[in-house]
Parts: C-alpha cells; sequence; structure tokens
C-alpha cells in the first residue's frame, strides 16, 4: 500500500510545489589571513556555492553530483542548516527558512555523512544516542522511547540488542545503518545522504543503496543523494543535477541526464566513467583534459570554458545561465550551446559514439 | 601476448603472515600467477582480501610485522626470495616499479618534484646529475605535466592530485622497469582525472611494452587496463581469466556477487544483490573453501575440500566446486535482467 501511494506521489509531484528549494543561494569561506587580505585590499573569498537554484519535489530522489571541490557538499550542508549562506534565500515547505533555524525547522531535514568511522560518537551505545536525540526533540512520550529506538533499528536492518553497543563494535556497513536510524529518529521530511556508500566495500554498497531505496518508498522521504558516483545515482534518483566549480551547470531526469546529455561536461563526466564492456585503449583521448581551476580563480564567463571541447570567444565573456530548452521544461543545462544542434561546433568524440551505441 | 618467451613475473604459492595480537593473520595463503611480458593483469578483491600484500610482498616492501613464510616470486627467471636485501634493492628501480594509492605520502614533500624523479636514473642508471635532469623534463612530458621546466622547481603540495599522480608514473618510468606495481593508483582521484591517468597508464605501458600488476576494487577500472584479472577472496585467488569473460560471465559464486552487488552503469537492475555475510577471518578462515559460508550454492563437499583454483576449458579457472551453478546462475540473470 505504501508503496504504490509512494509511486503515485512520485508520478504527480513535477507540477507541485516544491519541498524544498534554494534560490540564489551562495556560500563562501575566507582563505589565507585577514592581514594579508587588507594589505592586497580585497576580501579573499572561496566561493564554494555561487548562486544555486535548486528544487526538491515532494517524494523524489534528487541527485547532486560533481567533482571534488564543486561544490556539492557545502550546498547540502548548507540546505540542512549546517552551513550559513552569505547570500541567498532556502524555502521550506512553502516559507522561508531564516539563517539560525528553530529546533523545529532543524528535525525535518536530517544527513547522513560520508564516513561512518567518524561521524559516530565512540563513547555513547547506539540506544544512547538515539535517547537523546528523542528527548531533545520530544519525538516521542518518555515512556515510548525504548520501544521507538527498537523499532529505529528494525527499519534499518539491526536488531534490538544493538541497542546497547558501541559504534566500534559494528562493521562500517553496520555503522551506516546506525547512522541512517540516527537520521531517522526526528522523522525528517528530508533525507539528505553526503556519499553514503563511497566509503564502504563493493558488497556492502548495495546492501546500503537498496535500504536507502526501500526506506524512501516505506516512508515517503524525500533524498537528496551527493555522489560522484554516476553508476549509484542511475541506480536510486529520479533526478539529476551536476555540479560544477560551485554552480549546477544541469538539471534533468536521471535517464534523460544518461542518453541525452546537453552540457559539455555532463557529457566529458559520462564519458569518463570506466564501463565493463571497453577498455581506454579501445578509444583516443581522455574524455575531458586539464583539472577543473582553482575556486579561488574561477574563470569569467562560463566557469567550465578552461577544459571544454566546444568553447567559443562567446564563452569568454557571457556567464550562462541555467535555462530550459525549448522542447523540454524538465532539462535545464547552463551552456551557451546546449540546445542548439550543431552551432556549439564539434561535438567531442567519445560521447557521440555512446549515444550510438 | 607473447606465447614464446617466459612470464616476466611468477608467483608460485605465496604465503605472506602477518603477527598480530589476535594470532597470526595468514593474509596471502597460496596465490599463484604469472604476468606475461608487456601484458596487465588485475588483480581485484575487497578490502582485507590480500591483495595489497601480494604486491608488496612481490616489491619487497611488506610491513615489519608481515613475512613471506613460503613460495616463490620470480621475477624475470630470478628468485626474489633467494636475493639478499642489497640485491633486491639494485631491481627496484632498473626492473620493477611501484605506484601507490595516495602519491601525496608515497613523494618527499620536501623536495622538488623534479629532482625525485632525476633520482632513479642517478642511483639505477649512473647518470649525471644534469643528464638525470634532462631525462626528468622529459619524462615530465611524457606523462604530460604542462609547462615542465617551471614545474621541475616546483614542490608536490604545488600539484593537484592528477598531477601528482602523473609525477609518481614519471618516477616509476624513470629507469626503464620491466614491470610496474600499481596499488590501487586512482581511488583517490576523480572521474574525469581518473579517467586521463587511465589513459596516460595503458598508453605508456603499450609504447614501452612494460608489464602491469594492477589491484584495484574497482571492476570496471579492471577492464579499462588490464587484459586478465584475477580475483582475490579470503587471502587466496578463487577465479582468473580474460578480463571482460571474467566480470560478463563469471565462473565463481564470489565473482558473480561482485557484480551484481556493484550499482553498473550501463544497465539498471530493480534491485541489487548484496553478498550476505561478512568477509573471513583471516586468523582462523573457515575450511574448505573460504567462501561457503557466504554463498548460495555451497555444498557438502565444500566446507571439507581445498579449493585450488583449477583451469577450465578457454584458458580460464576457477576455485569453485559447483561452478556450472554459477554458470546456470549467469544465464538466468540475462534470461531476465
Amino acid at each position: 500500500m505504501n508503496t504504490v501511494n509512494a509511486v503515485d506521489a512520485r508520478t504527480t509531484v513535477a507540477g507541485a510545489e516544491p519541498l524544498l528549494s534554494a534560490r540564489e543561494v551562495s556560500v563562501s569561506f575566507p582563505v589565507g589571513s585577514r592581514v594579508g587580505a587588507r594589505m592586497r585590499g580585497e576580501e579573499r573569498l572561496l566561493r564554494a556555492v555561487d548562486g544555486v537554484d535548486l528544487e526538491m519535489r515532494r517524494g523524489e530522489a534528487l541527485a547532486l553530483v560533481g567533482e571534488s571541490g564543486s561544490g556539492k557538499s557545502t550546498l547540502a550542508q548548507a540546505l540542512a542548516g549546517l552551513q550559513r549562506t552569505d547570500r541567498g534565500e532556502i524555502r521550506f515547505d512553502g516559507r522561508v527558512l531564516p539563517a539560525s533555524r528553530s529546533r523545529a525547522d532543524r528535525r525535518r531535514i536530517q544527513m547522513v555523512f560520508q564516513d561512518p568511522y567518524s561521524s559516530l560518537n565512540p563513547r555513547m551505545t547506539v540506544g544512547g544516542m538515539l535517547r537523546e536525540l528523542l528527548r531533545v526533540h520530544h519525538v516521542v512520550p518518555a515512556n515510548r522511547v525504548a520501544t521507538f529506538s527498537a523499532e529505529l533499528l528494525a527499519l534499518v536492518g539491526l536488531g534490538e540488542a544493538d541497542l546497547s553497543a558501541y559504534p566500534r563494535q559494528f562493521s562500517g556497513g553496520q555503522r551506516q545503518r546506525v547512522a541512517i536510524a540516527r537520521a531517522l529518529a526526528l522523522r525528517p521530511d528530508v533525507l539528505v545522504a553526503d556519499e553514503p556508500v563511497s566509503a564502504l566495500d563493493v558488497s556492502v554498497q548495495a546492501t546500503i543503496l537498496n535500504l536507502l531505496s526501500n526506506l524512501r518508498d516505506e516512508l515517503g522521504l524525500t533524498l537528496l543523494l551527493i555522489s560522484h558516483n554516476l553508476a549509484v545515482v542511475r541506480h536510486l534518483c529520479d533526478r539529476v543535477a551536476v555540479m560544477y566549480l560551485g554552480r549546477i551547470v544541469e538539471v534533468a531526469p536521471t535517464e534523460q541526464i544518461f542518453s541525452t546529455p546537453r552540457h559539455p561536461y555532463t557529457r566529458g563526466l559520462l564519458a569518463a566513467i570506466p564501463r565493463m564492456t571497453e577498455g581506454a585503449a579501445d578509444s583516443s583521448g581522455p574524455a575531458i583534459a586539464g583539472d577543473p581551476p582553482s575556486p579561488l580563480r574561477i574563470p569569467a564567463g562560463c566557469r567550465f570554458r578552461t577544459r571544454c571541447p566546444i568553447a567559443q570567444p562567446r564563452c569568454e565573456t557571457e556567464d550562462p545561465v541555467l535555462a530550459a530548452g525549448p522542447d523540454d521544461a524538465e532539462h535545464l543545462a547552463a551552456c551557451h550551446f546546449a540546445f542548439s544542434s550543431g552551432a556549439g561546433g564539434p561535438r567531442p568524440e567519445r560521447s557521440e559514439n555512446e549515444q550510438n551505441a | 601476448m607473447d606465447t614464446v618467451s617466459a612470464p616476466i613475473l611468477e608467483v608460485r604459492d605465496l604465503h605472506v603472515r602477518i603477527a598480530s595480537r589476535r594470532g597470526i593473520v595468514r593474509a596471502v595463503d597460496g596465490v599463484s600467477f604469472d604476468v606475461p611480458r608487456g601484458g596487465a593483469l588485475g588483480l581485484v578483491g575487497e578490502s582485507g582480501s590480500g591483495k595489497s600484500m601480494t604486491l608488496r610482498a612481490i616489491l619487497g616492501v611488506l610491513p615489519t610485522e608481515a613475512q613471506v613464510t613460503s613460495g616463490e616470486i620470480r621475477l624475470d627467471g630470478v628468485d626474489l626470495r633467494q636475493l639478499r636485501g642489497s640485491d633486491v634493492n639494485r631491481l627496484r628501480g632498473p626492473k620493477m616499479a611501484m605506484i601507490f594509492q595516495e602519491p601525496m605520502s608515497a613523494l618527499n614533500p620536501v623536495a622538488r618534484v623534479g629532482w625525485q624523479i632525476a633520482e632513479g636514473p642517478q642511483v639505477h642508471l649512473g647518470l649525471s646529475r644534469g643528464r638525470a635532469a634532462e631525462r626528468a623534463l622529459e619524462l615530465m612530458r611524457r606523462v604530460g605535466i604542462p609547462d615542465p621546466e617551471r614545474r621541475f622547481r616546483a614542490y608536490p603540495h604545488e600539484f593537484s592530485g592528477g598531477m601528482r599522480q602523473r609525477v609518481m608514473i614519471a618516477i616509476a618510468l624513470s629507469c626503464d622497469p620491466e614491470i610496474i606495481l600499481c596499488d590501487e593508483p586512482t581511488t583517490a582521484l576523480d572521474v574525469t582525472i581518473q579517467d586521463q591517468i587511465l589513459r596516460l597508464l595503458t598508453q605508456l605501458c603499450r609504447e614501452s611494452g612494460v608489464s602491469l600488476v594492477f589491484v584495484t576494487h574497482d571492476l570496471p577500472v579492471v577492464a579499462q587496463v588490464c587484459q586478465d584479472v584475477a580475483v582475490m577472496y579470503g587471502g587466496q585467488l578463487v577465479e582468473r581469466g580474460e578480463v571482460r569473460e571474467v566480470l560478463l560471465d563469471p565462473r565463481h559464486p564470489y565473482t558473480l556477487g561482485l557484480v551484481r552487488s556493484a550499482p553498473d552503469f550501463e544497465y539498471v537492475r530493480e534491485s541489487l544483490v548484496p553478498i550476505p555475510g561478512s568477509p573471513p577471518s583471516l586468523v582462523s578462515p573457515p575450511s574448505g573453501c573460504r567462501f561457503h559460508p557466504r554463498c548460495a550454492f555451497a555444498e557438502d563437499d565444500c566446507r571439507t575440500s581445498e579449493t585450488p583454483l583449477r583451469p577450465l576449458p578457454g584458458g580460464r579457472s576457477t576455485a569453485c566446486l559447483h561452478y556450472e551453478r554459477t554458470l546456470e546462475a549467469v544465464e538466468a540473470d540475462r534470461a531476465c535482467p
């Protein structure tokens, strides 16, 4: 029954008011010494997230992908209220969330972190962690705390006996289950999972991915999954947002991102994924050349132009906006040539091969 | 592949033991394989399967508490275990080289990158300082480090992760080795950089005819660089063969488990099938086949008989006593993906 409802919700969300949305959100960090910056007469800011618009619909699973340093974790932390934003607003359930959130607001967006070895308090038992949370946030009456904790562990596939265990007694996969139980204890609407499986072995990854997928169906959770692994994303998510140097460069339903990527960076990212069926020797040059520029020296104009195979003089001056194409309002890309066929000059060879394959 | 000449590397019945507080860990337990000249062998397995220990045993850089207790490691016909330490030292560089996972911790943080590349040729090939520096510049150019004249005098911290790994590759190539051992060289890198490094590595090896042993946990990465793959589980080899045959048509339930549990980029399954249970303790490993406690196809003889790698038709080998069951499962998977 639950599953059916969740599926219905997923198909009807398209036009509805987003559950969580970011508008023009920027987060930056001061780098280097204040004195040095003053002597040079400039503020030295690392723009980790630089004016991002993003919408999450109720019940959907949205993926945020990008390379390290693209700002995906910072954006997720800003959405979860763990990181102050410099500019922009974050709306949740129809209202703007203030810079410092109330306890009730924080409860509704919860996070699971990458490394289950450092994100759990080593000196608290699992039961202790859950008790503290449930008491502080008054999730259930005091006499139900024990039973509710046991229910939570059952939900993530652990036993009641594990309540009295310390994190060190668990394997990596089990720790990640504890971390998920802890996030779910507050009955959140949105679960933000920051690389939840990249610290785990392959055979264990599958159990956690299946768990996240089941929980989403059972509880109707809205899921924001941050990952650098596009295979994981394809398996779990309805829509994908691709980040590059603090900006979102493309957003589209998962299958469209994989079948008809519009942004040259997305095309390169997809071409760079190692396949079981072909070797590196089978085709010529790398998918994307060069290193990403430092976020302290973001190129003017389009920020991808320094590595872009189809860059034109126009890209050096005009910063492309994230906009939908003529045919599909669901598919947005921030490239001058995203939706004009042929006008963008030569396309990278590899992605064409892929589209044929 | 060259069938006439002898393999560049032969490992026979290698055993590595590690002394720990919990007892003796049988980290590598009877591993045998060959690497043909100019060939690339992938060694895959999860953490704790013994793949890195195998590599370190070959290079002779095991941690102090670990020891090779028996077996042979023949590099170009010479048994490395019979040599003195100083003689093995002489082989590291001109005969074999290693590329590590974390270039930042493998490079010297207080030495200029160019001189780190030039060190090998000076020591092993007897080049003068000037000639070695020239060679380093040429290597930096070959591995695609932009502006080598200026970058020669830079320190490792001034390089990005991908560029540091290029430096590592330049160092590995600096003395024209016969074989390069790679321990997860791209795991710490982003996917677009990983793509660049894998391409560079395959291209350089093809050009210079260097052989590779490539350790990784990432199955598609192996398919990129290697012709052959050996799958490790619990300190032993469980399957070996041509890389695409093994990954797409496995003959061991553990390989099948790995392939099924990894989310694949090319086709999406309804749900992933994890391998139940957890890897075996190598202090007191299970009797018989080490995978039997987690295996869906296990029968009584799996608990009792030893399961060495045995050859199958078509140049492949498996350690599974009942590999036909895996074969059936693979076919069933294909029928309803």
